[in-house]
This record gives structure tokens, C-alpha cells and sequence, in this order.
């Protein structure tokens, strides 16, 4: 087991104690052979692009089921910037209705995964993505 | 906008990082070694002369046993005092698909999370000894960037799982009064590579029972001489933990003194050289020198799989020493 493995950091962004949706899609991307870096509930915007700077990931994954993604997605992506981490690939999923996940998309988003997404969908989305990067 | 490190990263950068203290240089550092670039040697020799400045605990014990709730009471202490903790937890890999979860994060303290304290999740990657083979030079790395105290937390472990010792000036075995019964069949390693010994969860009954076992196994040492201290405590109700932290560093002192620091920091790095070694080789005449074919062919002639080995053995040497280089 040597050479490069896909680094993803999934988290929890504020309030919101649901955190079945993350863990599930956690132990998909394990399985898929990604090390995911699984930061449990209740973080900041800050303490997410921080986690995901001293871990050296390549994606970010963020669940969100409390309403409040327009308020919190948009300052992970800033933040990201900011520290000149955009090369990290950011998702987003939970329950964003597809305007939203529209507007995201348009600030920086590669994806939007909403109620009914797969889990090999999202595992071959990063894949893709990324073997197409490189 | 800070420039993305990756799009023009070289070793020349990240030392230049590294030497400032930057997070995002140390952490493409220690990505560097995990995935072997083909620079990380040449970045690690750049701070050969530093390094050995900061002090290494290794944190160990089985599943459950409270490494990581330690690990952060172990952070929270020395972050309070001045000094600048970096810790590098490592999980198990899936020996099927190679993937992981890293879920020390979790347990973390948040206020840790804020302060400049350095947290790396690292995979063993298939290394069986309880670390990842690479996790002695991230902490070169970390030191390198100015981090004087760092942790190394293991996956949990068994009994056999000790390559712990030899990557800390002080190793720490946790364990709970539910390992009392194992302590008997432990005797042998994770039991003999301890500096300090825990009982955690000390407010379930069986801790001091534990407690006095531990120390009657040591008592039938051969030498007597600087033998571990064993303490009680509860993570979970913060109680005895300062009495932990002391006793790491007044064992410090001890091996300070002893000369016994300086033996094991020699120690460590004969260890690297011959893991290193052992490791390429290993690699080298499975994956280049076409071993593998060769064996197959001769267990296929019907030959007893220990001669075979026996018989490959010799092919290499002997491809040494003819031509001196069998790559």
C-alpha cells in the first residue's frame, strides 16, 4: 500500500446534531480506498478549513441538514481562498433545495448532493474529478 | 490570496516553509513521505543538524482504553505552559481497499482545535506495528517546523504492537481495570515497552487491583534500576491527569540523567536505518528483481516452499556480489 491516496476531510458545519448522512457517506469513501478524516459535530467554518490545511487533504465534504448552508457553505469557500487552499475540492450535501445548491455552485461548489444521492455517485464524482486534475 | 501550495511547490519551498513554521508546509511535508516523494529524502537531510530539539511521547494501549481523551489532556497541558504540542494520531488502513477513517479528531477538545496546535490523521498504510511507517519523520518534519512537544498516538493495540518504543524518548501504556485479566498473558510485549503506565478509568472498580499487578510484574525485573511508575487516573472526570503529565516529565529527567535518553535516541535511529533498509530491499526483489516468477516456477517443480526461500536468498546475494548491483 504505498503511493498517493485520496485525502477527504468530512464534516459537520454548525448546529446541527445529524450526523448519520456523513458517517455513511465516511465509511463509502473508506471503502472506496480514501482516507477520510471524519471531524465529528458541531464545527466552525474556521476550525473545518484549519482541520483541512494541518491534514493536507484533497477534498472537503460538508453535510448540513439545519437550514443554515447559505450562511455557513459560502464562508468555508472564503475562508478556503483566503489561505490559498482553493486547489481543495469542495462538496457540499443534506437537505439544500436546488436553488441553493445552484447559488453554490456558482461560489464554488464542484457538486451538490441532495436527498437520494448514492454514495457510489459521490465516490465516482471525486474519483473523476480528481484523476481528471491530474 | 496566499499562492496555493501545490502548483509550484519543490523541496526548496517547503524547507523555506518548514523553517518559518508554516501548517501548510508541514503538512506537504508529511504527504511527502506517506506517498514517497522522490524529494522527501533530500527535503529531510536539510534538517538533519536540527533535529532532536523536541521532546517525542509515544501514547499507546488497546481499543478503548482512553489513548486519545489522554492525548488531549496531554495537548491542553503542554499548550498551557508555552510550549508547542503537535500530534500525529495514526489509524488503522482497511487491508482490503487501503482506505481509513481517522476519527481522532473527534475527541479533541474544541479549544485545542482553535489554538495553534498541530494535528495530523495519519493511516498505518499496512504497517503492523502499530504506527504508520513513515510516522518517525513526520515528526522529523515537525520538529523541523519548530514543534518541541510531539505526540505519537498509536492504533490500538494488542500485545506485539511495539514500534512505539523505538519512536519516543517516552512511551506511556494506557489501559482500563477491563485489561486487568490480559495483563497475565501481556506480560510479554506492550507490558515491557512501557516508561509510564496508566490505569485509566479509575472510577470503575478494578483500578487499583490493576494497579498493584502492574507493579509486582515489575518488581520481577532483572534490573530494578529506573523502573516505570504506575498511576491511576480518569480521563473522563479529569482526575490524576497533571499526576500523568509530571510523571512523563520527571521520567524524562530520569533518562536525562541515566544516559539512558541518549542510548535510545541512538537506538531509534539504528532502528530507521534497518526498518528502511529492510522495507526497500523487501520491495525492491519482490517488484524488480522478479522474484515472485521465480518462486512460482520452483514451488511448481515441486519444492518445499523453505527451501525455495532458501534458494531466492542466495540468487540475490549472489547477484550482489558478482555484479554489485541487482536493480
Amino acid at each position: 500500500m504505498t503511493g498517493a491516496r485520496i485525502r477527504v476531510l468530512v464534516g459537520k458545519p454548525g448546529l446541527d446534531g445529524h450526523d448519520r448522512g456523513a458517517k455513511v457517506v465516511a465509511a463509502s469513501l473508506r471503502d472506496a480506498g480514501m482516507e477520510v478524516v471524519y471531524t465529528g459535530l458541531h464545527r466552525t467554518p474556521e476550525q473545518l478549513v484549519d482541520a483541512a490545511e494541518q491534514e493536507d487533504v484533497d477534498v472537503i465534504g460538508l453535510s448540513i441538514l439545519s437550514g443554515s448552508h447559505m450562511e455557513l457553505l459560502p464562508q468555508v469557500r472564503e475562508r478556503l481562498q483566503a489561505k490559498g487552499l482553493d486547489h481543495i475540492l469542495l462538496i457540499a450535501g443534506g437537505i439544500i433545495p436546488e436553488d441553493d445548491a445552484e447559488e453554490l455552485q456558482a461560489k464554488g461548489y464542484a457538486q451538490v448532493f441532495g436527498p437520494g444521492s448514492s454514495t457510489a455517485d459521490i465516490v465516482a464524482f471525486i474519483q473523476n474529478t480528481l484523476n481528471h486534475q491530474s | 490570496m496566499a499562492p496555493s501550495l501545490r502548483s509550484d511547490e519543490t523541496c526548496t519551498s517547503l524547507e523555506a516553509g518548514l523553517r518559518a513554521g508554516e501548517i501548510g508546509a508541514l503538512a506537504r511535508a508529511i504527504s511527502w513521505a506517506e506517498n514517497q516523494h522522490a524529494d522527501v529524502m533530500p527535503l529531510l537531510n536539510a534538517f538533519q543538524s536540527q533535529v532532536g530539539r523536541a521532546w517525542r511521547t509515544g501514547v499507546t494501549g488497546p481499543p478503548g482504553a482512553g489513548k486519545s481523551t489522554l492525548v488531549d489532556a496531554l495537548v491542553r497541558s503542554w499548550y498551557a505552559s508555552g510550549k508547542k504540542p503537535a500530534l500525529l494520531a495514526v489509524d488503522p488502513s482497511s487491508p482490503l481497499t487501503g482506505g481509513a477513517l481517522l476519527g481522532d479528531r473527534v475527541r479533541l477538545d474544541r479549544s485545542v482545535e482553535e489554538t495553534d496546535v498541530y494535528v495530523r490523521s495519519m493511516a498505518n498504510r499496512g504497517s503492523l506495528g502499530g504506527l504508520s511507517r513513515v510516522a518517525g519523520m513526520a515528526a522529523d518534519f515537525c520538529d523541523a517546523a519548530g514543534y518541541d512537544e510531539i505526540i505519537l498516538e498509536t492504533v490500538g493495540v494488542g500485545q506485539a504492537e511495539v514500534d512505539i518504543a523505538s519512536a519516543s524518548d517516552v512511551t506511556v501504556v494506557i489501559l482500563t481495570p477491563a485489561s486487568g485479566d490480559g495483563v497475565q498473558a501481556m506480560k510479554a510485549g506492550l507490558m515491557e515497552i512501557g516508561d509510564v503506565f496508566v490505569v485509566n478509568k479509575a472510577d470503575l472498580d478494578g483500578a487499583d487491583r490493576l494497579k498493584h499487578e502492574i507493579e509486582t510484574m515489575l518488581e520481577l525485573r532483572a534490573s530494578q534500576e529506573n523502573l516505570p511508575e504506575v498511576l491511576t487516573c480518569s480521563a473522563l472526570q479529569g482526575v490524576g491527569m497533571d499526576e500523568v503529565v509530571q510523571a512523563i516529565e520527571r521520567r524524562r529527567q530520569t533518562e536525562e540523567a541515566s544516559g539512558l535518553l541518549k542510548t535510545r535516541r541512538e537506538q531509534r535511529a539504528m532502528d530507521r536505518v534497518q526498518r528502511l533498509v529492510r522495507d526497500d530491499l523487501r520491495q525492491r526483489v519482490w517488484s524488480e528483481v522478479g522474484m515472485a516468477e521465480t518462486a512460482r516456477t520452483l514451488l511448481a517443480d515441486g519444492q518445499h516452499p523453505d527451501c525455495v526461500a532458501q534458494d531466492l536468498i542466495r540468487q540475490v546475494f549472489h547477484a550482489l556480489k558478482t555484479q554489485g548491483d541487482f536493480s
